[in-house]
């Protein structure tokens, strides 16, 4: 029963920032159209900019306060990088087809792993302890403060998204674009503004993402990104790309699956799994578990 | 009288014949090098009848040549010793026979992946494909009779200059003959515009299958033609990074381009070899490349006006 | 008409491809004669590493204790009355680049002989290569045994997995008492999945009990599913035999679970960044077998620290450093045993060396392998502690 329970806990905590980084992928996806595959590499860069900070740039860690200062940091850092990308990268493609796009995002990818490879260096580095750490066991369970500070910011993000989306003007117009860009466009609607916001925002949630996943798992490398990011990318196309609810659904439920299989023999195959559950959701649902179908219009 | 594109196949067959039996005073590395070369252009022209004429897009292919790769290893590796090697000639029906099969093998998977998944568009398409080829990997590290993670070794090195080259003129004559058959047509359609051609009555996912099983099998029989280069096979020489490689191949000389591609696959290959004491810088500038290539020339760095011939 | 010019031109390539290749003059014929019979001028060695990539770590640091034992030897003269030139490339961790490597060593460069790699896998690659063009291979840090099963021109300088195995479960059943172990592997890595083999075979033969094993990959970076299912199997002992980099993230997940027994595993474990990353704390009661340490008090060891710390800015060598150096050093003696650098003689020379560098006695046996002594490590207040020493 422990172990059932502690697996339970171990999988949230996995999922949840799976979750993050998938709502990144489906707010890009829900604006734009397309998959922006350098957002994993993204969250990489906000692991760094959490280890400059503390490393380099000498800012205190330890302390509540001090980690959320990085927090904040790492996701203004990434916001500002999101941003320079669609610029430079993406905005001369907008009326290009999907596949150009898809291949400028790959380039962008290889480009942020192996500048950072350059930068960075290859070799893992450790991780700081950004928050107070401290581990709570009862009944043979054991979580971790860290796990809370992911399931909490996760949390608050989340409710911060939604707020903005549903409540916000600049939200509405996300909405309106997302719905048809150019109707969108001819009521007034600053469409390019509207993609850079979009793009600040799930760049900043993926750097955020990239410090949680750090403090959780303290070591670090240029090329940490492709495999959460991949996941991550299943976890909003399970919950429907392009709604935000499904993906953090879909994060928690690619976290849980994972966990309690490689809790078993087949802990060999986890890494087949997120794929398999891909192919099974787009065979059988490709619209995910909340998402509707588009069809498809000349 | 044959058709001029079938002299020129026999032709380049012979003379990658003639070629390779001179072949035994040039240096190994050179030949290597060579080889390496022609098993790219098999790899970047099977995924091109993919990723370019038919429009789809592939992150798949090196998962494809894993599974020609260690099928004729392993025919080569098991049966062979059984026949007994020494026998001369026998190299030259178990070797082209064990190609075949991991091809057709690779082709069938190739079907496997494409039939339920085609009817999924562009960037799904690409993740399910890159979905499989790390599942591929993850079967084979787990497989023992194949090695596992610790490899396959002493697969008889028996790829050969006739064998790449001979490989390589033909894959690009099948991809050439396919794209200009009227049955190549209907791929160009599905590039175009998926829901014009459907509305015209055009059957486009049997054409996107279609150009997955040729491209897979061909992918196979270039895995094959690797085993037996290399003499080794890790699952991990197969892995994304791999699939991404033929890919910038096919984008570099211009998608649905059959001499830019080629041409991207040469140089490439080859000039890998300089660049290696770039080390890390090479990705960098590949990345780059590819960045602006999109912007500024998305139909290709190898594609001059001379050779820009409209497809449709 | 128009249809007609592009296949002309596709043909017309491959032809030019084709034809590149059977234009190209043989700068090279006799493959089998073996490289370096040359008699004069500087002794060509090439050595592989992966200096980029996923092992960087390991290959930079062998390649390091290479180039310093290389530049040693020149400094003291070099050997027959010339100098060593150490060419160096980069397989940056990548399948298919040892192959190719080896042979533009043997063919172009025209190496006396070749050094390289840490790992097995790429080893294995370049193995047939140096064994078929009779060239002399020697490997640092491979310790899969199938490396010096290729052919009688490849060495190593390091033991072998099968012996690494055997002491881990000797120490893990003699020293810490331990009877039910678990284990948990790499399934991406061969030297993993291959220590885990010897470890089990030595263990259960000695009346110890697997009770579950479990696996991970390359670059994963959460074990607490696997960890949690060990905690409810109940083991005292876990053997990890991983690479530092997922090692430290699995010791420190353990402790945080409550799991508190010994955690073992091999020389993959053997970086700085392994107690960075785990944490001093959570390393206590965890051990490691390895080749080298820099504390061993012996006089080559002593003097190859002085010189490494002196020449890298004061860092401390590790066992791949070591390892790299010793491979230099044993190409080095055999060439002045033999007295020429032609491959036949320096091949026979290898077999029969016999000398004591940084890492201790090195002497092969008649597979090729080196029968030399391990250590052990542990960690005590956030530092490596040199445990024990086990002879052969």
């Amino acid at each position: 029963m422990a172990e059932l329970l502690q697996q339970l806990i171990n999988g949230l905590s996995l999922g949840a920032i799976y979750a993050l980084i998938a709502l990144g992928y489906t707010m890009v996806y829900g604006v734009l159209r397309f998959i922006n595959f350098a957002h994993s590499d993204v969250f990489m860069v906000g692991a760094f900019v959490g280890w400059y900070a503390v490393n380099q740039w000498r800012i205190p860690s330890g302390t509540i306060l001090s980690g959320l200062l990085v927090l904040g940091l790492a996701m203004g850092v990434c916001a500002l990088l999101g941003v320079t990308i669609e610029k430079l990268a993406y905005k001369p493609l907008r009326n290009r087809s999907t596949l150009t796009v898809l291949i400028t995002a790959i380039g962008v990818s290889l480009l942020l792993q192996n500048a950072g490879q350059k930068v960075f260096g290859a070799n893992p580095k450790a991780y700081p302890a950004l928050f107070p750490t401290s581990q709570f066991h009862f009944a043979g369970v054991m979580v971790s403060s860290n796990q809370l500070v992911v399931l909490v910011v996760t949390i608050l993000l989340l409710g911060g998204l939604h707020f903005v989306v549903h409540h916000t003007k600049i939200g509405t117009a996300m909405r309106a674009v997302s719905f048809n860009a150019t109707a969108a466009s001819l009521v007034g609607i600053h469409i390019d503004g509207v993609i850079s916001f979009t793009f600040a925002l799930g760049s900043a949630l993926a750097g955020a993402g990239g410090v949680l996943y750090a403090i959780n798992y303290p070591s670090i490398d240029p090329f940490m990104g492709t495999m959460p990011g991949l996941k991550a990318f299943v976890a909003a196309v399970l919950g429907g790309i392009g709604n935000l609810p499904g993906a953090a659904l879909g994060g928690l439920l690619i976290g849980l699956v994972e966990t309690f299989v490689s809790g078993t023999r087949a802990s060999t195959f986890r890494d087949a799994i997120a794929f398999a559950i891909l192919i099974l959701i787009l065979l059988l649902r490709p619209a995910g578990l909340l998402g509707k179908l588009r069809v498809e219009k000349v | 009288m044959l058709p001029r594109s079938q002299i020129l196949l026999l032709a380049s067959l012979i003379l990658a014949g003639v070629v390779s039996a001179f072949s035994g005073n040039m240096d190994t590395y050179f030949l290597d090098v060579a080889m390496g070369v022609g098993i790219s252009v098999v790899l970047a022209s099977s995924l091109n009848l993919i990723n370019g004429f038919t429009g789809q897009f592939s992150l798949g292919h090196a998962g494809f040549m894993a599974v020609g790769a260690y099928t004729s290893a392993m025919i080569t590796t098991t049966l062979g010793p059984k026949f007994g090697w020494s026998q001369l000639g026998l190299q030259w029906v178990l070797f082209p026979a064990s190609l075949l099969v991991g091809g057709l093998l690779s082709a069938l998977a190739g079907l496997a992946v494409g039939a339920p998944s085609l009817r999924l568009k562009g960037d799904y398409l690409a993740i399910v494909t890159l979905g499989f080829g790390e599942i591929i990997k993850v079967v084979l590290q787990n497989v023992e009779a194949v090695g596992g993670a610790r490899g396959l070794v002493a697969v008889p090195g028996h790829t050969n200059l006739f064998w790449t080259f001979g490989t390589a003129a033909l894959t690009v004559y099948v991809v050439w003959a396919l794209m200009n058959s009227t049955y190549g047509r209907g791929f160009l359609a599905v590039a175009d515009d998926e829901v014009a051609a459907e509305a015209m009555g055009l059957n486009t996912t049997r054409y996107k299958i279609i150009a997955f099983a040729v491209g897979s099998f061909f992918a196979g029989i270039a895995g094959g033609l690797y085993a037996h280069l290399k003499g080794y096979l890790n699952p991990t020489g197969f892995d994304f990074n791999k699939s991404i490689e033929i890919v910038i191949m096919v984008i570099l000389g211009g998608m649905g381009k059959h001499v830019g591609v080629i041409v991207a696959a040469v140089v490439l290959t080859a000039v890998q070899e300089p660049l290696r004491q770039l080390g890390d810088w090479r990705m960098i500038l590949y990345a780059l490349i590819l960045i602006l290539l999109m912007i500024l020339r998305p139909q290709g760095l190898f594609v001059w006006p001379l050779w820009t011939k409209k497809t449709t | 008409m128009k249809n007609l010019t592009s296949p002309r031109r596709v043909f017309l390539a491959a032809l030019a491809a084709a034809a590149l290749v059977g234009c190209k003059p043989s700068e090279n014929s006799a493959p089998a004669a073996g490289g370096g019979g040359d008699t004069s001028g500087d002794i060509i060695v090439g050595e592989f590493a992966s200096l980029t990539g996923t092992e960087a770590a390991f290959g930079q640091s062998s390649h390091k204790g290479t180039q310093l034992a290389f530049e040693q030897v020149n400094a003291a003269g070099g050997a027959l009355g010339r100098k060593f030139k150490h060419l160096v490339e980069d397989t940056q961790s990548k399948a298919g680049e040892s192959a190719t490597i080896a042979r533009k060593f043997v063919s172009r460069d025209k190496v006396v002989a070749v050094l390289g790699e840490v790992a097995s896998g790429r080893s294995l690659e370049a193995a047939p290569v140096c064994q078929q063009f009779g060239v002399p291979m020697i490997s640092p840090s491979s310790t899969n045994p199938k490396v010096t099963e290729i052919g009688d021109f490849i060495f190593r300088v390091c033991f072998i997995d099968p012996f690494q195995g055997k002491l881990i479960s000797e120490f893990a059943t003699k020293t810490l008492k331990a009877k039910k172990v678990a284990i948990l592997s790499d399934v991406s890595s061969a030297y993993s999945v291959g220590l885990a083999q010897y470890f089990r075979e030595s263990f259960v033969a000695s009346g110890g009990q697997i009770v579950i094993e479990q696996k991970y990959s390359n670059k994963d970076k959460d074990f607490k599913a696997q960890l949690t299912a060990i905690k409810a199997a109940g083991v005292d002992g876990i053997l990890v035999p991983g690479y530092y980099n997922e090692v430290g993230l699995i010791v420190k997940q353990a402790r945080e679970l409550g799991v508190m027994v010994p955690m073992f595993g091999g020389d993959g474990w053997e970086a700085q960044e392994l107690i960075q990353i785990a944490g001093g704390e959570a390393l206590q009661n965890t051990y490691y077998s390895t080749h080298f340490s820099p504390a061993n008090k012996a006089p080559e060891a002593q003097s190859f620290v002085d010189a490494f710390k002196a020449r890298f800015n004061g860092e401390t060598p590790d066992a791949m450093a070591a390892l790299g150096y010793d491979s230099a050093r044993a190409l080095v003696e055999a060439i002045k045993k033999a007295g020429t650098t032609e491959g036949k003689k320096l091949k026979e020379e290898l077999a029969a060396i016999d000398f004591v560098g940084a890492t201790g006695r090195t002497k092969l046996d008649a597979k090729r392998d080196a029968a030399k002594p391990a250590v052990i490590i542990t960690t005590e207040g956030g530092k490596f502690k040199f445990l024990q020493s086990i002879e052969p």
